[in-house]
């Protein structure tokens, strides 16, 4: 058992489809802020959260352009969050499921995200104090 | 041709999107000629609570700047002439009776809603 607290999260939704989401990283920011370390085991549709090539757009329902909708991206969250961490003292480890990028094209992730397979996921929950699967419904 | 849609499923991704996805494409779609109507069911039916507020979320140093105003939008869809629809019910089972809804809301009870189903040509469940 690590004698630092470890967290370790699994999400399966893909970004921008489910308020579940912005439920995870809420929890994964309460966690950095306690000065936990945190893993993140993203894996099928999630492993799109920290893909590079997400882009703001304009949004002419709204009547705004692109940085007045300011559209949030989850690679933006993640990357904040990993800054967020350094400054709690805390790591935020950040793995995607490499088959799961294959089967999705996504293999451009942003700087500290990184691939890894289902065994990377075990070894975290394994040194972790706790873990906690959100699923795709 | 005249279609109905259904929103059930609530609060999906409306903080990424800054909208809830259905809404957002009725609005778009109306814009490109479409009749619609929207009937919001379940936990959809919280959208008409006049009083909600989802601002304020921050990730580390990331702050949202344009939290999703589903009410807003749901007001916006009814200017231009969509009618939105609500069961009664629904809000009932949720204490949201009493609360501030929104103008022009057409509420509903559930044996209402084969007379309106009739009243389109479609209709769309999401």
């Amino acid at each position: 058992m690590a004698t630092k607290h470890t967290l370790t999260f699994v999400l399966m939704d893909a970004p921008f489809e489910s308020a579940r989401t912005t439920t995870a990283f809420r929890l994964l920011h309460a966690a950095l802020d306690r000065g936990y370390d945190v893993n993140v085991f993203a894996y099928e549709g999630a492993v799109a959260l920290a893909f590079a090539k997400q882009a703001q757009h304009p949004n002419a329902v709204h009547g705004r352009d692109v940085a007045q909708e300011d559209h949030p991206l989850s690679k933006n969250w993640i990357a904040a969050l990993m800054a967020h961490a350094r400054t709690r003292g805390a790591d935020l480890n950040w793995v995607n499921c490499g088959l799961c990028v294959d089967e999705r094209g996504v293999g451009e992730a942003i700087e500290g995200a990184r691939r890894g397979s289902p065994a990377d996921c075990w070894k975290m929950a394994q040194q972790s104090n706790a873990m906690l699967v959100i699923p795709t419904k | 041709m005249k279609v109905l849609q259904i929103v059930e499923t609530a609060y999906r991704a409306t903080t990424e999107e800054q909208d809830d996805t259905v809404i957002w494409i009725s609005h778009a779609m109306r814009g490109a000629g479409a009749e619609l109507g929207v009937l919001l069911a379940g936990n959809a039916v919280n959208y008409v609570a006049g009083d909600q507020d989802a601002s304020g979320l921050t990730l580390g140093a990331w702050r949202q700047t344009q939290p999703p105003v589903l009410a807003q939008d749901i007001a916006a869809l009814m200017h231009k002439d969509v009618p939105v629809y609500c069961v009664k019910e629904d809000l009932a089972d949720r204490g949201l009776l009493e609360c501030k809804l929104l103008e022009g809301i057409v509420l509903m009870s559930r044996a209402q809603m084969p007379r309106l189903f009739g009243e389109y040509d479609q209709v769309w469940r999401w």
